[in-house]
């Protein structure tokens, strides 16, 4: 057992600096995810959130011109090690997007999607898993009949839980969700809400969010991003309440520029 | 003052919806005129006869007009090629829409332009006095100038047609679909082959059906380079004589408005009717089969 | 401040959610998954490199696909130059043809190719760029824009040996203009409609939208913004669309060859009903039906060169013109 295990630590950035080409996008972000906790990432737009949150799993690799130093830590791999899998990465940190991004397949395939590219060929265990993660994901009620229909027949909330039971469904250790309610409606936000207190019983979950109340309502830490650089980090409660910069004090009570 | 802007507006907007009505009456005149020039064929030979008839020769005394041997001719020289062009197409496009860097894409989609801009005659005349001797040497076959070798130079042809529209088809794939896929350890391929292909298949459906159509018309090729005899082939390496050489090599030595005109006509008919057809189930698949985009919210 | 619904729902559910939050059902929770877990992550391990390798292997095939398309052109331009510059000389270009056209230039040719090519854009050019500013600026989604579009579509993949039949038919016979450049032209015309109308529609819009809001918004019709906006600045990107026209005109053969073109001409055309030589016939002529073929094939190389010099030199313009615009209008 490392150290990092034994003290509840899933992942960790040390000195994390992101560039767009020559644009330094975030300046040296450390930062600690513990086990069975929701992180959220707050902060104004542009103030690097999201791509830190990108960092996490490497999505950022897609830019071609983005690049990055310093240390992202999942347990004791260093992610961003020339010899490590990015493919093997994101399989462990899942990813949950702004806008519901379902497949163009059935709400069954969608599920078994990313079963399927992981080599599991056995159909039972395949079934058994869909079930599961569509049932973890809250909803399993609403669409267990029409399994086989298109996922894009279903509403935006429904497809954003969809989306989250395709991420689960591969077993992941850290899930990643960039503003993940940003284009639902208040009922299907309070079911995303919902869910994500019953998954951090199994998973680190790190959320950006653009909602200082979804954020006080979510999660357990939070850390304000600003400029690209992470301003305050801390319980969610203390943070909200009694802050200890003025920077975030001025955004958390809506005096900000 | 109002009032004569309006009408104004109202003259261009009608005589500009007159002139955009130049595409169908070309269309239409197109038909009429090859109905015209055409059908009086049929006086002489049923259309049965005409479209199975085994023989062609329009020269002798008397002559036959039968030609299902320029009908399979045809179709075997456009199958070859689309065996040749579609993956070499499709791959193609697929390179240029997910793989390749900016700076490569931007050599390589000008050269795709310009294979499709060559001259039809030019790659006729490069199968005729390039690939032909080359292949009758390494292939020991008869003649260079068969089946296989026009069948090559028509992929080349069609493969400009293919690769680009498949590629804006590619292209338009939301990005939201890879990095949904990417995100659950997809690898890249993994990605474009279970969504992106998939979410974009009208589209690349529609250039195949598109390139297809353009070998099936084409006619310098075959004229040039597929051999001229009007048989039905038994091996990719025979020669044969696809609709269109037939009607551009008899043309010129056929009596006017002679049965042999009209013969030439009227397998003018029928070649129009099959890339008509073409086109048509490629207009469907592209309008009927929209390609599916993001979620809707 | 209760004045938009949104606001209301959202603080509610402030409220609301601690509590829900305790709701949540245990029933509803599915059994671990400490089993089927470890399995996913065994055959992804497994797996791992499998996967790796055959995305590997699959993408140099795409890679080499896209190597043999960009030789299939090198090795063509690289015979019709190898064989052919040797036959290209003053002389070549600047006289006619002489002894049954076995030696002597192909001038004659060269202004053929040009005068229908020309031709054949002053027909497309006009009908196009009007066809394209009624699909682009008036036209509506429905049913008369999809027939517009069908027709188009189809036009563009008739094949090209049934425009001439139909020139044949049409131009040369029932109006009567016999074997000229006329006929020809307006043959190469009809044909290249679909290509200008593509591109020209391109171009138009390429045009922001805003700029059109702006003329319309000062009070301008809808034709004075597109005589006075829309065209200026979308005229590079049409001009571009008539050279690609152009070149696809110039270098087809089956239209022409039962409507303009013929044989031999010693002489260059005097009339728009001349008939005359055109480069791609004269390729064909000579590779095929020439009483000496093996001896003219230098000046059946030559000919080729020169052709795709000028096709593929104007496509070139076109396509390096056209993302020079492409770049400016993207800022």
């Amino acid at each position: 057992m490392s150290d990092s295990k034994s003290n509840g630590v899933k992942m960790t950035s040390k000195h994390l600096d992101f560039y767009y080409g020559n644009f330094q996008a975030l300046h040296d972000v450390s930062l600690e995810f513990k086990k069975q906790q929701v992180t959220a990432l707050i902060g104004p737009s542009g103030c690097g959130k999201s791509t830190y949150l990108r960092c996490l799993n490497r999505m950022n690799d897609l830019i071609p011109i983005a690049r990055v130093e310093g240390k992202i830590m999942l347990e004791d791999e260093d992610i961003y090690d020339p010899s490590l899998d990015v493919v093997m990465l994101r399989r462990r940190v899942g990813m949950v997007f702004q806008k519901p991004n379902p497949f163009p397949k059935s709400v069954y395939e969608n599920v078994a999607y990313g079963l399927r590219v992981n080599g599991i060929r056995d159909k039972g265990l395949i079934e058994q898993r869909v079930t599961e993660s569509i049932q973890r994901a809250a909803l399993w009620d609403e669409v267990k009949d029409r399994l086989q229909e298109s996922a894009l027949g279903l509403s935006g909330g429904q497809q954003q839980r969809l989306c989250i039971a395709r991420a689960l469904a591969v077993e992941p250790e850290v899930v990643l969700m960039d503003e993940p309610a940003s284009a639902l409606d208040p009922i299907a936000t309070q079911k995303i809400e919902d869910l994500i207190h019953e998954l951090k019983k199994e998973y680190t979950i790190i959320i950006v969010t653009h909602s200082m109340q979804q954020a006080a309502r979510v999660s357990d830490i939070t850390a304000f991003f600003y400029i690209g650089k992470l301003i305050e980090v801390g319980d969610t409660d203390t943070l909200f309440t009694r802050p200890r910069l003025k920077q975030t004090e001025d955004y958390i009570t809506g005096r900000f520029g | 003052m109002a009032g004569k802007r309006q009408s104004t507006e109202k003259v261009m907007r009608t005589f500009f919806f007159c002139v955009a009505t130049a595409s169908i009456a070309v269309l239409f005149m197109i038909m009429v005129f090859l109905f015209m020039e055409g059908l009086p064929v049929f006086n002489m030979v049923s259309v049965k006869e005409f479209l199975f008839g085994v023989y062609w020769y329009p020269t002798s005394d008397p002559p036959d007009f039968g030609i299902y041997p320029l009908i399979v001719a045809s179709l075997a020289v456009t199958a070859v090629s689309a065996v040749i062009a579609i993956p070499l197409g499709v791959m193609t496009a697929i390179y240029l829409a997910e793989l390749a860097s900016k700076r490569v894409a931007e050599i390589f989609k000008p050269i795709v332009e310009l294979l499709a801009a060559l001259p039809s005659v030019v790659i006729g005349f490069f199968g005729m006095v390039i690939v032909a001797p080359f292949l009758q040497q390494v292939l020991g076959v008869a003649t260079g100038l068969n089946l296989f070798n026009a069948a090559l130079m028509l992929a080349f042809m069609s493969i400009p047609t293919i690769c680009s529209i498949s590629e804006d088809a590619i292209y338009s794939v939301p990005n939201a679909l890879r990095e949904g896929s990417l995100a659950l350890g997809a690898t890249q391929w993994e990605t474009l082959w279970r969504v992106v292909v998939p979410a974009s298949i009208s589209g690349i459906a529609t250039s195949v059906i598109l390139g297809i159509s353009r070998a099936v018309g084409e006619t310098m090729v075959v004229l040039m380079v597929a051999g001229g005899a009007a048989m039905v082939p038994s091996s990719i390496f025979d020669p044969v004589r696809p609709m269109p050489a037939s009607i551009a090599a008899e043309m010129a030595e056929a009596p006017f408005r002679g049965d042999h005109y009209y013969a030439l006509f009227a397998t003018g008919i029928v070649l129009f009717l099959f890339t008509l057809f073409f086109n048509i189930i490629a207009d469907i698949i592209a309008t009927r089969y929209r390609q599916v985009g993001e979620a809707s919210l | 401040m209760r004045n938009s619904k949104m606001d209301i729902t959202q603080e509610e559910y402030a409220e609301a959610g601690p509590e829900k939050e305790q709701k949540t059902q245990a029933a509803d929770r599915p059994p671990k998954a400490g089993r089927t877990s470890s399995i996913i992550h065994q055959t992804a391990v497994r797996k791992q490199r499998r996967r790796r390798f055959i995305q590997k292997a699959i993408f140099s095939v795409f890679r080499l696909s896209a190597v043999i398309n960009a030789l299939a052109l090198f090795i063509i331009i690289y015979f019709m130059v190898k064989n052919g510059i040797g036959a290209i000389s003053w002389e070549f270009l600047s006289e006619a043809p002489r002894d049954s056209m076995t030696k002597g230039g192909i001038l004659p040719c060269i202004v053929g190719t040009i005068l229908l090519g020309v031709g054949a854009i002053l027909v497309a050019m006009p009908i196009g760029v009007a066809s394209a500013i009624y699909l682009n600026e008036y036209a509506r989604p429905g049913k008369v824009l999809r027939t517009i579009r069908l027709g188009i579509n189809n036009l563009a993949g008739v094949p090209s040996v049934v425009f001439g039949l139909f020139g044949l038919a049409f131009f040369v016979i029932y109006l009567d203009m016999g074997v000229s450049i006329l006929a020809g032209a307006l043959t190469l015309g009809a044909m290249s409609l679909p290509v200008v109308i593509g591109s020209t529609e391109e171009a138009f819009k390429a045009v922001p939208d805003t700029y059109r809001e702006a003329s319309l918004g000062l009070g301008a019709t809808k034709w004075q913004t597109i005589y006075r906006v829309v065209l200026p600045t979308a005229l590079p990107g049409v001009l571009t669309g008539g050279i690609l026209g152009l070149s696809r005109a110039a270098g087809e053969t089956a239209p022409i060859m039962f409507t303009a073109a013929v044989f031999f001409t010693p002489d260059l055309p005097e009339s728009i009903f001349s008939e005359i030589m055109a480069l791609p016939y004269h390729i064909y002529v000579l590779a095929t039906a020439g009483t000496e073929i093996e001896a003219t094939r230098p000046l059946q190389y030559g000919t080729a060169l020169v052709l795709i010099t000028l096709v593929l030199g104007m496509n070139l313009i076109a396509i390096i013109w056209r993302a020079r615009l492409r770049k400016r209008l993207k800022g």
